[in-house]
C-alpha cells in the first residue's frame, strides 16, 4: 500500500493539494528499493522452503508431474529444436567467415561443436523455455490465484505447493537437459548442412573432426547445468504466479515478471555456472 | 416454502444435540494493514445447524469463513473444528481437517481447465484413491444429479451460467461428504429465481446430510430461509446472534436499520 503522504515520484505531497513541497532524499528511495529487494528475496526463500518440504513428503503427485513433463518437454520441443537449428546455421555462417580470414578453416567442425554444445545450445534452450514455459506457468498460476482456484485447491485439502509448484519446477528441472540435447542436435545438424552446401563435408567427417579428442567433461556439465536453469525458470514463474494480486493487471504482471526475471537470473546464473564448470571440470 | 425451522423440527434438534460445537471461534481478531476486520468475534455452530452470518459489505464475513477453513491465519483468538484448534497448523495437518469441510466460494472458483465432471471428481481423485474409475464416475453423476446439473457433465465452467457454476461448486464441496459446509455468498449475483433455487438446494442438502453449515450472505431473505440462527456483524464485532425473531425484537439501532433496509 502506498504511503498516503508520498507520491510515486518520491516527493512528499501535501495531503490536501497533492502538490510537491519537498524532495525526498534519493537515499530514502534507495532504502525503499533495497527493502523491497530484501522482501522479495525473503519471500522467495520462504516459498522455496515450502515447495521443497512439499516435494519430498508424500503423497506424490505423479499424475500432475507427468502432465507437466508433457507441457514443459514435448510442447516446447518444436520451438527449442527450431531455435537450436537457427543457432547452428548462424554459428556455421559466422564461423566459416571468421575462420577463413585467419586461415583456420580446418577448425570449423570443432568450433561449431564446442560453440553449440558448450555455449549457445544451453543458453538458447533456457531462454526459449523461459519465454514459453515461464510465461505460461506465471500466467496460469496467477490467473488461478486471482480467481481463487488456488484457494479452492487448498480448501479441497490439497497442498498447492506440492500439486502446482513442485510438479512444475521438477518438470522444468528434468526437461531442460533433454531439450538442450535436442537443441544441440538440431544446431549441429543444420550447422553442418549449411557448411556442406558451400563446400563438401560429409556428416561422418564433421562429427569425427568436431568431437576429436573431446571428453565427456567437455559436454556433459554444460548440458546438465541447464537443470539449474530449469530450477530458476520454474521457481520464479511459480513464485510470481502464486503471489499475484490485482486481477487481470496482476496476471499480466506475473507473466511478464516470470519471463523477465527468469531470463535475467538464468543469464546471471550462467556466469557462475560457467566459472564453476571451468574450475570443477577443467 | 420449507424453511430451516420447518426442517429442523423433523431432524436432529441442534439445541438438544449440543455437546461440543462442531465449529467454535473465540475472540477472533484479524487485521489487514491498519484495518481491523474482525475484532474479537466469538461464534459457534452445532451439528445439523445452519448459522447465517450477515452484515454490510466489508465487515469481514468472508474473512471469517477463510479463517475457519484456514486460508487465512488469525492475529489472535481460537478456531476449533470438532474440538481441534486449527490456528498455527501446517498445510498438511490442516488438510486432514479440511477433508471434513466443504467450501463454496463466492464465485464458485471452479478449475477453468477442467470440465464440470472433472471439477467434481477432483477431490475424489486425490482423497479417495481407492475408488475405481467407474465408482468415481457414478459418485460424480450422483453429486451432479443432487444439484440438478446432470446434463452439464462435459461442459467447461466458462460455458455455464453463474448459478450453474455455484451448483457445480456445491457438488464439489459435497464430494468428500463433509460434516461442515461453508458457503460464501451462495446467492450473490443471481436473479431471484436462481437464488430461490439455490436456497432450496441448500435446504435439501442440509436435510439429507445433517451438516453444520455457516452461510455468509447479505441477503436477509436467503438467510431467513436457510438458517436456524443468524449472526449480524458490524465493525468487526457480532452485534446480535440469535433467531430471526430475536433480530426482529432487538432494540439495537444497527439491527433495526439492517432489517429495515433489507
Amino acid at each position: 500500500m502506498t504511503d498516503p503522504g508520498f507520491t510515486s515520484t518520491g516527493s512528499i505531497a501535501s495531503p490536501l493539494t497533492g502538490q510537491r513541497t519537498l524532495s525526498v532524499p534519493s537515499v530514502l528511495k534507495s532504502a525503499g528499493l533495497v527493502g523491497a529487494l530484501f522482501e522479495w528475496f525473503g519471500s522467495l526463500g520462504i516459498f522455496s522452503w515450502q515447495v521443497l518440504k512439499a516435494a519430498v513428503t508424500p503423497p506424490y503427485e505423479w499424475r500432475e508431474l507427468i502432465l507437466q513433463l508433457d507441457e514443459v518437454g514435448s510442447k516446447s520441443l518444436p520451438l527449442v529444436a527450431l531455435a537450436g537449428a537457427a543457432v547452428g546455421v548462424i554459428i556455421s555462417l559466422e564461423a566459416r567467415y571468421s575462420l577463413s580470414r585467419f586461415g583456420a578453416k580446418s577448425m570449423f567442425p570443432a568450433t561449431l561443436v564446442y560453440s553449440v554444445i558448450q555455449v549457445m545450445g544451453p543458453i538458447i534452450t533456457g531462454l526459449v523455455v523461459s519465454g514459453r514455459v515461464g510465461a505460461g506457468i506465471g500466467a496460469q498460476l496467477a490467473s488461478m490465484k486471482v480467481t481463487e482456484q488456488i484457494d479452492a485447491i487448498e480448501a479441497c485439502a490439497l497442498n498447492p505447493y506440492r500439486l502446482l509448484a513442485a510438479t512444475r519446477i521438477l518438470a522444468c528441472v528434468l526437461m531442460l537437459p533433454l531439450l538442450t540435447i535436442a537443441a544441440d542436435a538440431c544446431g549441429l545438424l543444420t550447422g553442418w548442412f549449411a557448411q556442406a552446401l558451400v563446400e563438401p563435408l560429409s556428416f561422418h567427417q564433421f562429427i569425427e573432426s568436431g568431437f576429436h579428442g573431446a571428453t565427456f567433461n567437455a559436454f556433459l556439465p554444460p548440458t546438465f547445468k541447464t537443470a539449474v536453469y530449469g530450477l530458476i525458470i520454474g521457481l520464479i514463474a511459480c513464485f510470481q504466479g502464486m503471489r499475484t494480486r490485482g486481477g487481470a493487471e496482476g496476471v499480466g504482471r506475473a507473466a511478464t515478471n516470470s519471463v523477465v526475471l527468469g531470463s535475467l537470473f538464468l543469464i546471471l546464473a550462467d556466469v557462475v555456472l560457467v566459472k564453476f564448470i571451468l574450475v570443477v571440470f577443467p | 416454502m420449507a424453511t430451516a425451522y420447518d426442517i429442523a423440527k423433523n431432524q436432529v434438534d441442534p439445541q438438544q444435540d449440543r455437546g461440543a460445537p462442531v465449529v467454535a471461534v473465540d475472540s477472533l481478531q484479524k487485521t489487514f494493514g491498519s484495518h481491523r476486520v474482525l475484532d474479537g468475534i466469538s461464534l459457534s455452530v452445532n451439528r445439523a445447524e445452519t448459522l447465517a452470518v450477515l452484515g454490510r459489505s466489508g465487515t469481514g464475513k468472508s474473512v471469517l469463513l477463510r479463517l475457519i477453513i484456514g486460508l487465512e491465519s488469525p492475529d489472535s483468538g481460537s478456531i476449533r473444528i470438532q474440538g481441534q484448534e486449527i490456528a498455527g497448523l501446517n498445510l498438511d495437518r490442516i488438510g486432514e481437517i479440511r477433508k471434513k469441510m466443504g467450501f463454496l466460494f463466492q464465485h464458485a472458483a471452479l478449475y477453468d481447465s477442467l470440465t464440470v465432471a472433472e471439477n467434481v471428481a477432483f477431490p475424489l481423485q486425490h482423497h479417495r484413491r481407492e475408488m475405481s474409475k467407474s465408482e468415481r464416475s457414478d459418485r460424480v453423476n450422483q453429486l451432479l444429479a443432487e444439484v440438478g446439473m446432470e446434463g452439464a457433465v462435459d461442459k467447461m465452467p466458462s460455458d455455464i451460467s453463474g448459478g450453474m457454476q455455484k451448483r457445480v461448486g456445491l457438488a464439489r464441496a459435497l464430494a468428500l461428504e463433509p460434516e461442515i459446509l461453508l458457503l460464501d455468498e451462495p446467492t450473490a449475483g443471481l436473479d431471484p429465481i436462481s437464488s430461490g433455487e439455490i436456497d432450496q438446494l441448500v435446504l435439501k442438502l442440509q436435510r439429507e446430510h445433517q451438516m453444520a453449515s455457516i452461510v455468509v450472505t447479505h441477503d436477509l431473505h436467503s438467510a431467513k430461509t436457510i438458517a436456524n440462527r443468524l449472526a449480524l456483524l458490524d465493525k468487526g464485532k457480532v452485534v446480535i446472534d440469535g433467531t430471526y425473531e430475536d433480530l426482529q425484537h432487538s432494540e439495537n439501532e444497527f439491527v433495526k436499520q439492517f432489517l429495515n433496509q433489507s
